[in-house]
């Protein structure tokens, strides 16, 4: 199996008094196709760990190599390149546009790729449908619910068919029920053969992945494969 | 471990399209409405004040030059000399027949005035004058003068004899008198003249505008009782030898004393009007610049509020493959919008205030398309100079840092 993303030796210190180690040491690997839960406490690193893999953050040290070519020399440009054309995030806060319509904010994926305005909207009319929001398409943000505003951003995450989808506590903001909807939804994706890393502190719903990846202070402290869900998930 | 070294791990670059540049220029703007009209003010004030300085001094501009044509820069003032010591008030008798002798002289006219009142009927009490006075010309005045008439003839030959008047623009209007009908008669110096004509106003004699003229004989005849002295002469000369006519007019009326002679072109004046008017516009383009200058900071100001409140979106186009460079050109073009919007604001206004004012002083309305082209460029450079500071802070900033700002 190749491998979507790997990291190594990832040390990433935030200057200050005194200096902040949030990630120390990290290395990981993710393969094509799986899908990885990477849970912790608060302040543990997630987060500026999502970040660095998402190429949004440089490493103070170590290594990150998407598809197996290294990040490191790459340009701003570049990065916003890969960016582009290979990731797809999703943020607890969904950090959709006020100002224009759901079907907008979906087609924004593909904005940076310059494609034509209304190739955009038909590819994020399909990832709408996709994500089962059909008949939401012309609501602006505020008139939709918050599973439904997270399932907008993840159709937006998705519309340019990315290589990773990586989202940060996406049920974090959500009510229990919206939140199991867009587990399910990410579990789609997943089973499609999308790779998907997705921070979460909620145990519980990170022992229903088949990979968990703990974090504490900076470090990683295990990384299990649950062969029973991983079959499971297959057989769905 | 090895690492195969790709040069390129996405397979083409970012790519924001100019179409896209411009909507999502402008997505700022159309969603906070009230905050882009606000701040669109300084500029459109701006270039209002400019646009309506330039449109105002053409106009006027353009008004001095209509006149100075209908004037003729070939018109002639010949007047007795002013102040202590300087002769009788009137030119000599002989003064219209000599310069009648000048070669390039085309046409000359004497028009003098005479003490008497002006009043609609005898009912009338003698001290209601209307602010009328009469004045005595030859028949040849209207011509020399390029004047026209609203209504009735000048006088000719026969009625320069007879009590017959032509009144200017405004004393007809004070008169009560709209057209020359059968029989109408105004009452001067005691006896009936009768009403033969009237006068549009006169840009070369605008004291003629409120004057009744009669003929000079009449005048001598029946107002006066004596000969008439000229007291002013309109001379027209041939094109290109005003200059020669001027130099010779006061020694040829009044060989003996010329000094007493005084001769002026009334185009002149307006001339040195149209000279002045320019100095002004200089001093109000100036105040112009100013408001534009205090425009296009207000301009950068919302634009770094923009910046700051609008954090997370920038690192959220950042996430979706935006380069700095995008991002650097999403605020350069709203601030560009915005200086634009007000330019165009502006330059309506500007045009607005132009004609409304023109209108008033009853000239023909011209806004110079300089004037609206440079004001629209001037809008869109303070644009662009407001937004440089703000748009590179927005490029600048770091995608995390935004991301995280919530
Ligand atoms: N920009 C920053 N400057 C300084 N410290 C930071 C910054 N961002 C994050 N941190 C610190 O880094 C640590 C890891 O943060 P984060 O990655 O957000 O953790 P998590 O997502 O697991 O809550 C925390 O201690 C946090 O306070
Ligand atoms: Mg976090």
């Amino acid at each position: 199996m190749t491998a979507a993303l790997e990291i190594v030796d990832v040390v990433k210190t935030y200057p200050g008094e005194p200096p902040v180690v949030a990630l120390d040491t990290v290395s990981l690997r993710v393969d094509q196709g799986e899908m990885v839960g990477i849970v912790g406490p608060s302040g543990s690193g997630k987060t500026t760990l999502l970040h660095i893999i998402g190429t949004l953050d440089r490493p103070t040290s170590g290594e990150v190599l998407l598809a197996g070519v290294a990040t490191a020399n790459m340009s701003d440009r570049q990065l916003s390149a890969v960016r582009s054309q290979l990731l797809g995030f999703v943020f607890q806060q969904f950090f959709l546009l006020d100002g224009m319509t759901a079907l907008d904010n979906v087609a924004n994926g593909l904005l940076y790729r310059g494609v034509a305005p209304s190739q955009r909207r038909k590819e994020a009319a399909e990832a709408l449908e996709r994500v089962g929001l059909g008949n939401r398409m012309h609501h602006v943000p505020s008139k939709l619910s918050g599973g439904e505003r997270q399932r907008v951003a993840i159709a937006r995450a998705i519309v340019n068919r990315p290589a990773i989808v990586l989202a940060d506590e996406p049920t974090g903001n959500l009510d229990t029920k919206s939140g199991v909807a867009v587990m399910d939804l990410v579990r789609d994706l997943h089973s499609e053969g999308n790779t998907v890393i997705i921070i979460t502190h909620d145990r519980e719903l990170a022992s229903s992945l088949p990979r968990r990846i703990s974090m504490r202070d900076g470090r990683v402290e295990s990384d299990e494969r649950d062969v029973q869900v991983e079959t499971e998930m297959a057989a769905s | 471990m090895t690492v195969a070294v790709a040069p390129t791990l996405a397979p083409t670059r970012s790519r924001l399209r100019p179409g896209d540049v411009l909507r999502v220029g402008s997505l700022g703007l159309r969603s906070r409405r009230l905050r882009t009209s606000l701040s669109t003010l300084g500029v459109a004030i701006g270039i209002a004040a400019m646009v309506g300085v330039l449109g105002l001094s053409a106009s006027s501009q353009a008004d001095l030059n209509s006149k100075i044509k209908a004037l003729g820069t070939n018109l002639l003032e010949v007047a007795p000399g002013q102040g202590f010591g300087r002769g009788t008030g009137t030119l000599p008798d002989t003064a219209v027949a000599m310069t009648g002798r000048i070669g390039p002289v085309t046409a000359v006219s004497s028009l003098t005035t005479v003490t008497a009142t002006v009043r609609r009927t005898d009912q009338i009490d003698v001290g209601i004058t209307n602010g009328i006075g009469v004045f005595a010309a030859d028949p040849g005045l209207l011509d020399t003068l390029h004047a026209k008439l609203a209504d009735g003839k000048f006088l000719d030959a026969a009625t320069a004899q007879y009590p017959a008047v032509v009144l200017g623009a405004t004393a007809a209007q004070k008169l009560g008198i709209t057209s020359v009908g059968d029989g109408l008669r105004v009452y001067i110096a005691d006896k009936w003249f009768d009403v033969i004509g009237i006068m549009q106003p006169v840009a070369a004699a605008p004291g003629l505008d409120r004057a009744a003229v009669v003929g000079l004989v009449t005048a001598e005849t029946y107002i006066v009782g004596a000969a008439i002295a000229p007291a002013t002469i309109y001379v027209r000369t041939a094109d290109g030898a005003t200059d020669a006519v001027s130099g010779v007019l006061a020694s040829t009326i009044n060989p003996a004393t010329p000094e007493e002679v005084q001769v002026s072109r009334p185009s002149d004046a307006l001339a040195a009007q149209q000279a002045a008017s320019t100095a002004f516009t200089s001093l109000f383009l100036g105040l112009g610049a100013v408001a534009l200058l205090v425009g296009g900071i207000g301009i950068a100001n919302v634009m770094v509020i923009a910046v700051i409140e609008r954090r997370t979106e920038i690192g959220l186009r950042r996430a979706l493959g935006a380069t700095k460079a995008h991002i650097r050109r999403q605020f350069l073009t709203e601030a560009v919008l915005l200086a634009g919007a007000g330019g165009l604001v502006g330059v309506v206004l500007g045009a607005i205030v132009t004609a409304i004012y023109a209108n008033t002083q009853h000239w023909q309305v011209v806004i110079p398309p300089v004037a609206i082209l440079g004001g629209l460029v001037a809008a869109v450079i303070i644009g662009g100079i407001a937004g440089l500071y703000p748009a590179a802070r927005a490029a600048r900033l770091p995608p995390t840092e935004a991301l995280r700002s919530n």
